[in-house]
């Protein structure tokens, strides 16, 4: 019983991480119709340029807050640079420049960072919680994970339900043409999806990255469990997101604890595999045309 | 609402392909009138009214809202330019509530025009009132037509286009949805361009009108003189 409460925290909190990128994923994909690979190397670069503020200043909330602001802002840049001119193109040339973008990203950091991992601070303590003499198999640090992406989350339905600003991603989101009609820029809509999207991935970078360490691949496996969970929650869902974020770490967790660490990576990609068979719109989407 | 503007549109080539849809279409329409734009499907009706609000670029001609040209202007631009583009097969956002699609409207005027604006809308549609808080996907076929005009009024449009606003609907829908068009052009004196298949009704509340086929416009003339036009009608028209 302790054993399951200790895997089920942990899987939680896990789990939120692959809910921040799936949520990445599934702004943009609502936004452009496109899957970014690049997220994840997206993340590994802002957190590359927190742990240099951070080294440089000694201030770990100051790193972190530079992280955020670079996410915000590369997203929004690699969306005028690099995808809008792919988007007038078929609908695959768009998926290929994310992936381009990906090698770049993961090159450029090498060259600058060099290949060797370095190790990057959390935020709080990972020695584990206790309630009495029981281990909860969750640290404040994970605490602290799961609390800060489920604000992010809360923080994003909130823009989206109740402002103008989310009344125009949704708009774009759904009806690009019938939005364009209605007047709305959806040029600068879809640049601040991207934007949005990058501070996510950069708050996943964040959280994960004391836990992996840092090189230039060090998002590849996130970004792929990420993945995964937009896939179960259906990409075009933000609550599926979140939840499929929970269920893949919670699952993963117990994959890990029970059955061995080893098969941790293998039951991720089973994940995703049977979800693509049995459900391929996702447990939250309503099944529908789509094009990748 | 704002001043109804005149609409010329000059020698206008625009397609998808190689071959194009227009083919040399002039078109002009005066403050405060409906013009009907009439023929059988593929004549380009559609795609004329996709070049006027932006979706379609032209590859050559002039389009002129009042004195000022919206040639190549995109989409968003012509809508804040006062052209309200109603999209056939009726653009409701399905995904929000009825009050959402009327806001996306007003995004484009002042906040302040806000709560006005929409209790002028439920007060003279009081349908969409009684459903404001519901998904659009659940309105009625005719209730959508109201909303979609309903929500192109709300951008305070200085020209109204409708792209087949009868399609799908019972007779005594279409019946009201003319109506109310008429009314919109007597009472706001809006400037209307109404591309109808069903020529009858679009001619009965019209004051000119313009038939398309093959992307050129083979007859133009007052409402009741096309109307009355019986080799037109049997050739173009099908009443």
């Amino acid at each position: 019983m302790q054993e399951f409460l200790e895997f089920t925290l942990g899987g939680v909190s896990v789990g939120m991480v692959y809910a921040a990128i799936a949520l990445s994923l599934v702004l943009i994909w609502r936004g452009t119709r496109v899957l970014n690979y690049a997220q994840g190397g997206m993340a590994m670069f802002t957190t590359y340029v927190a742990l240099i503020v951070i080294n440089h200043t000694g201030s770990y909330w100051l790193g972190f807050a530079v992280a955020l602001a670079a996410g915000l802002a590369l997203g929004g840049f690699l969306e005028l640079t690099v995808v809008r001119p792919a988007e007038r193109r078929p609908p695959l040339n768009a998926v290929i420049v994310t992936i381009g973008l990906l090698i770049f990203l993961e090159g450029l950091a090498g060259i600058i960072y060099g290949g060797q991992y370095r190790s990057f601070p959390p935020a709080f303590s990972i020695t584990g919680l206790t309630a009495g003499s029981v281990a909860l198999g969750i640290s404040p640090s994970g605490v602290f994970t799961a609390a800060a992406v489920l604000a992010a989350a809360i923080a994003l339905a909130l823009v989206f339900r109740y402002t103008s600003v989310g009344l125009r991603l949704r708009a774009t989101a759904f009806s690009p043409d019938v939005a364009r009609l209605l007047g709305v820029r959806i040029g600068r809509v879809l640049t601040l999806g991207w934007a949005l999207a990058g501070l996510l991935g950069a708050l996943a970078g964040l959280l994960v990255t004391p836990t992996t360490f840092l090189y230039p691949n060090s998002m590849d496996a996130i970004f792929v469990l990420g993945f995964t969970a937009a896939v179960i929650g259906g990409l075009d869902s933000p609550v599926g997101a979140v939840t499929g974020g929970l269920i893949l770490g919670v699952l993963l967790s117990y994959v890990g604890g029970y059955l061995g660490s080893n098969l941790v990576e293998i039951a991720g990609l089973a994940a995703l595999v049977l979800v693509l068979m049995l459900r391929p719109a996702g447990l939250f989407s309503a099944p529908a045309a789509r094009r990748v | 609402m704002s001043e109804a503007a005149a609409l010329t549109v000059t020698d206008l080539v625009a397609g998808y392909t190689a071959a194009p849809v227009l083919d040399g279409v002039s078109i002009g329409a005066q403050p405060g009138t409906i013009t009907a734009v009439l023929g059988a499907n593929g004549a380009g009706k559609t795609t004329l009214l996709r070049t006027i609000s932006g979706l379609v670029r032209p590859r050559s001609g002039r389009v002129l809202l009042d004195s000022a040209s919206v040639t190549r202007s995109s989409p968003e631009d012509i809508a804040r330019a006062g052209v309200a583009h109603v999209p056939e097969g009726q653009g409701v956002i399905t995904e929000l509530t009825v009050e959402e699609n009327l806001r996306v409207a007003l995004l484009l005027r002042a906040r302040r025009d806000w709560a006005a604006a929409l209790s002028g809308t439920y007060e003279l549609f009081p349908v969409l009132g009684d459903r404001r808080r519901r998904q659009a996907a659940t309105l009625s076929g005719g209730e959508r037509q109201i909303l979609v005009i309903a929500r192109a009024l709300l951008t305070a449009p200085r020209l109204l286009l409708l792209d087949e606003p009868s399609l799908g609907l019972a007779p005594r829908i279409v019946a009201q949805v003319m109506d109310l068009v008429r009314r919109l052009r007597d009472e706001s004196g809006l400037t209307v361009l109404l591309v109808e298949q069903n020529a009858r009704s679009a001619l009965a509340i019209a004051d000119q009108g313009i038939v398309l086929s093959h992307g050129k416009v083979v007859a133009r003339d007052d409402a009741a003189a096309l109307g009355a036009d019986e080799g037109l009608r049997r050739h173009y028209l099908g009443f």
